[in-house]
């Protein structure tokens, strides 16, 4: 049995220890907005939070994450808990997206947005190289220089 | 346990093959049909993109895919403005999988029921596929979607729509048409003061005839067309909502993994799959063909399982083939070969054996995947006499045919549920989707339950089509004088888009010739097609001919352009722009490239320099484009942004090497791409001639590779003739001044 809770709702889940959380969140209880890109922590489109820190969930084994809080794309603007803006129910983050025109086919964006969210708690005020250090995700798209603009317009926020 | 083989389609070699079935020229009027099969409530298309409800709600069906390319919102905005609306009250929707949506009907047959203002015939008669080819399908590629179902069917759409509620008010009200206006989706009478809205006209208008060439608006008269309105798909793409074909889920569903045969066109021989099935979950081992899958109650257990199934392939003459290989055999068809008629002007061999001095040089570049943020996937729930089928396609309607004819079943019980896809770039048009397509069907055909299967990233990246591989050798002819007088190209094929090795610059002889380029490996349209490969060519080599002549590569250009007025303005604004000429930062150089693809004209300046360990870094490009006019000017930097940085993707990392007759590469680390550490500053300067409109998914990425490469010349002496750039050392040993 594999215990821990997604966006603030726990599960149960009978399945192997060994299984990536990506999988269990996906096909086990049903939340795609969590992507699949790679498998091998590359990519980083299947980054969600464990206690607020975002990990790549692809190569996280449930077994891990046993008794914790994992928060996916679909709970983000909850577990910030009060910075929903317009359109309601929006972390800041998520707006930026917006404002910024940011996601092309938006494969990657959930992945892109959960990484940027944790990284700029830890670095409220990123320089270019920081951003280019803390920011590995793949965006096919090439939303890039649009990413780079919405993190330096939410830490001027 | 074995199971039996089912027959396999294999893939043919015609887009579609096999699909372009009953369809009928003739057919009852298109919106009178929509109104049959797509209505509820008060709700009446008026024409058959546009419907309209009583509370005044528009609802206008977009019969393209959305990719990220902002189409969608795009056409909508053509409909929105021809019709008057307000673009509050509009509501877009994907067109659904059906013959009213094929593009045929959108360029031809759409003709038919209103007419195409005969401005607008060129670029039907140009679409970017041949009109038989699509009848039957629904591509979204080519950038072509604005330049054709835009600038024809959905603009003509809305303007015949407007038409005909102003008519229906005229009748209503009893006053003459022309004292009548329209306004933010209402009809207004000044002189009486009387206003309806359009919701109030929607059922009268839709009885009456569509009118034959309705006007188009001029650009003065555009409120929603040339804003830089927010796309529609944002929002669902910022909280996890918007569903692509990955995200198909029911609580009966099962899913498979799959093994292809690893050297193309191979048969599977032996399946030993005892081990695997004893692993929970598992439900079956299918065998086809040229492959072996597991079926299971989670991806993640079907994948484990996969690896445990012992399995062999059969042997093939091509299990030996190299790179190398093809190199060396591409080498010598251009030794051995002069090829067949690309373009001749003049007389370049003559040229050649009178030149003062003669130029050579040799290109290449490998072939490349595309790698789509979504691994190609697709559910199909297959209910015997009919089928279900979600999974994200550049084609829904020729998808759901092919499902349709792998299944046996006639294609109106294949219902197709249409998402939105996790890139494009070419690898979800039919032939190189049906790999997946075909064998998710074949799979999905063995249980009564929804199946989904799931290319793994390495299946991905190793059962693609690929970017072709292309070897091209080019020759110079100069006078005394250091004049060029001769061009003198021949290239590997096949010539996918015509045009696209031609260039602009006036050299009196030149002569264009193709070789035969055909290997094993499966081949297919990446983003901008046979330009992206061109572009890197003749752009490089039109620099080496300037170095060569003593002249600035950017006066080079612009002195050999006086023809083309359009090559030399994105020129001199990118230049402008850039700063080319002036003081650069030291150890920053400026490379230049221009071209024009789909309709539009790029013109892009890479600023670089080599960082501490000697690799090239790009801090900068700076792209003018003349797309004509810019439906959404934010839509047209965005997809600048993106096609630059695929484009750099490919230049900087890209490549796809065969070792033993099977691809080498399998995920990101082996092909890696830009990331935002690698990812250079863009900006973008839209150049408004006014003419027809250009595409824009892929006119972007072609220039880059050279812009780069020739930026590194400038830098180190080094001349890249081959890609990608990260395979070459550089050093900054013999610098060539930035003049």
């Amino acid at each position: 049995m594999a215990t821990f809770k997604v966006n603030g709702i726990e599960h149960i889940l009978d399945i192997e220890p060994e299984m990536p959380l990506l999988w269990a969140i996906r096909d086990e209880i049903g939340l795609t907005g969590t992507k699949f890109g790679c498998g091998i922590a590359s990519c980083g489109a299947c980054t969600v939070h464990i206690n607020g820190k975002a990990v790549r969930s692809c190569v996280t084994p449930v077994s891990a994450v046993e008794g914790q809080e994992i928060t996916t794309i679909e709970g983000l603007a909850v577990a910030l808990g009060g910075t929903a803006t317009s359109p309601p129910g929006l972390a800041a983050v998520q707006q930026a997206w917006i404002d910024h025109q940011i996601p092309q086919c938006g494969y990657c964006q959930s992945g892109m947005i959960m990484a940027v969210s944790s990284f700029l708690a830890e670095n409220p005020n990123p320089s270019d190289a920081e951003i280019d250090a803390g920011i590995t995700n793949i965006c096919r798209c090439g939303s890039y220089p649009r990413v780079r603009k919405a993190i330096h317009a939410l830490a001027n926020a | 346990m074995k199971v039996s083989r089912r027959r396999f389609i294999v893939s043919t070699a015609v887009v579609g093959g096999g699909v372009l079935i009953g369809y009928s020229a003739t057919r009852p009027s298109r919106h009178s049909r929509a109104n049959k099969e797509l209505t509820k409530g008060s709700e009446r298309f008026i024409t058959s993109f546009i419907k309209i409800d009583k509370e005044n709600e528009i609802t206008i069906f977009v019969p393209h895919s959305e990719m990220g390319q902002g189409i969608h919102t795009a056409l909508s905005m053509m409909a929105a403005d021809e019709l008057d609306a307000n673009w509050e009250d509009i509501k877009i929707e994907q067109a659904p999988a059906i013959d009213l949506f094929a593009n045929g009907d959108l360029v031809k047959g759409f003709a038919g029921e209103f007419g195409v203002p005969d401005a607008l015939m060129p670029l039907v008669n140009m679409s970017a596929f041949p009109i038989a080819e699509i009848m039957n399908l629904q591509i979204t590629g080519g950038s072509s979607s604005v330049r054709y179902t835009g600038e024809t069917a959905m603009r003509t759409a809305g303007a015949a729509a407007r038409n005909m509620l102003l008519e229906a008010a005229a009748i209503r009200l009893s006053v003459p048409i022309d004292e009548l206006t329209t306004e933010l989706s209402h009809v207004n009478h000044n002189a009486s003061g009387q206003s309806m809205s359009y919701g109030q006209l929607a059922a009268d208008a839709a009885l009456l005839e569509p009118p034959k060439n309705p006007t188009l608006k001029d650009r003065s008269q555009f409120t929603i067309m040339g804003r830089a309105i927010s796309r529609n798909d944002i929002p669902a793409k910022v909280d996890g909502s918007a569903m692509f074909g990955i995200d198909a889920h029911s609580d009966d569903m099962l899913f498979a993994a799959i093994k292809l045969a690893p050297v193309f066109g191979t048969k599977l021989a032996s399946v030993d799959a005892t081990e695997a099935l004893t692993l929970r979950g598992v439900k079956r081992v299918i065998e086809l063909e040229d492959s072996f899958a597991v079926v299971a109650d989670s991806y993640w257990r079907a994948k484990n399982a996969l690896a445990l199934v012992d399995a062999t392939f059969e042997a093939s003459e091509n299990d030996s083939i190299s790179s190398s290989d093809i190199d060396a055999r591409f080498s010598k068809e251009l030794d051995e070969n002069n090829g067949s008629k690309d373009k001749e002007v003049g007389d370049a061999e003559a040229e050649l054996e009178v030149a003062a001095d003669i130029l050579e040089a040799n290109y290449r570049v490998p072939y490349l995947a595309h790698a789509a943020m979504e691994p190609m996937n697709c559910t199909v729930h297959f209910k015997g006499d009919a089928a279900e089928v979600w999974t994200s396609t550049q084609d829904a309607l020729g998808t759901a045919g092919r499902v349709a004819s792998v299944a046996g079943l006639p294609e109106s019980k294949v219902t197709f549920h249409q998402t939105y896809c996790g890139g494009g770039f070419g690898r979800r048009v039919p032939l190189l989707n049906s790999n997946v397509i075909d064998h998710a069907t074949l799979i999905a055909m063995e249980f009564d339950v929804p199946v989904k299967t799931i290319f793994s990233r390495e299946d991905d990246m190793q059962q693609d089509h690929y970017r072709p591989a292309v070897h091209n050798n080019f020759k110079a002819a100069f006078d005394v004088n250091n004049n060029v007088t001769a061009w003198h190209s021949r290239f590997t094929g096949p010539i996918s888009v015509p045009g696209a090795s031609h260039i602009p610059y006036a050299i009196e002889n030149q002569s264009i010739r193709v070789v035969d380029g055909k290997t094993h490996v499966p081949i297919g349209p990446w983003r901008s097609v046979d330009h992206t490969q061109q572009t890197f060519f003749t752009e490089s080599f039109i620099d080496e001919i300037a170095n060569r002549a003593g002249v600035n590569p950017y006066q080079f250009r612009i002195n050999l352009l006086q023809a083309h007025p359009r090559h030399r303005k994105v020129l001199e604004v990118a230049a402008e722009a850039a700063g080319y000429g002036e003081n650069l930062q030291e150890g920053h150089a400026l490379g230049i490239a221009v071209q024009e693809s789909f309709g539009s004209f790029v013109a892009e300046i890479a600023e670089v320099s080599l960082n501490k360990d000697n690799q090239p870094v790009v801090h900068k490009v700076t792209c003018a484009i003349d797309c004509g006019w810019a439906v959404n000017p934010d839509i047209v930097e965005a997809q600048i942004e993106s096609g630059i940085i695929f484009g750099l993707s490919a230049a900087m990392y890209g490549e796809i090497t065969i070792e033993n007759g099977r691809v080498a590469q399998g995920n990101f680390p082996d092909y890696e791409v830009v990331r935002m550490a690698s990812s250079p500053k863009i900006e973008v300067h839209i150049v408004e001639s006014g003419g027809a409109p250009g595409g824009l998914g892929e006119p972007a990425t072609p220039p880059i590779a050279a812009a780069v490469t020739n930026a590194l010349y400038i830098l180190t002496g080094q001349r890249v003739r081959d890609l990608p750039i990260m395979n070459h050392e550089f050093s900054i040993g013999n610098p060539v001044a930035q003049v």
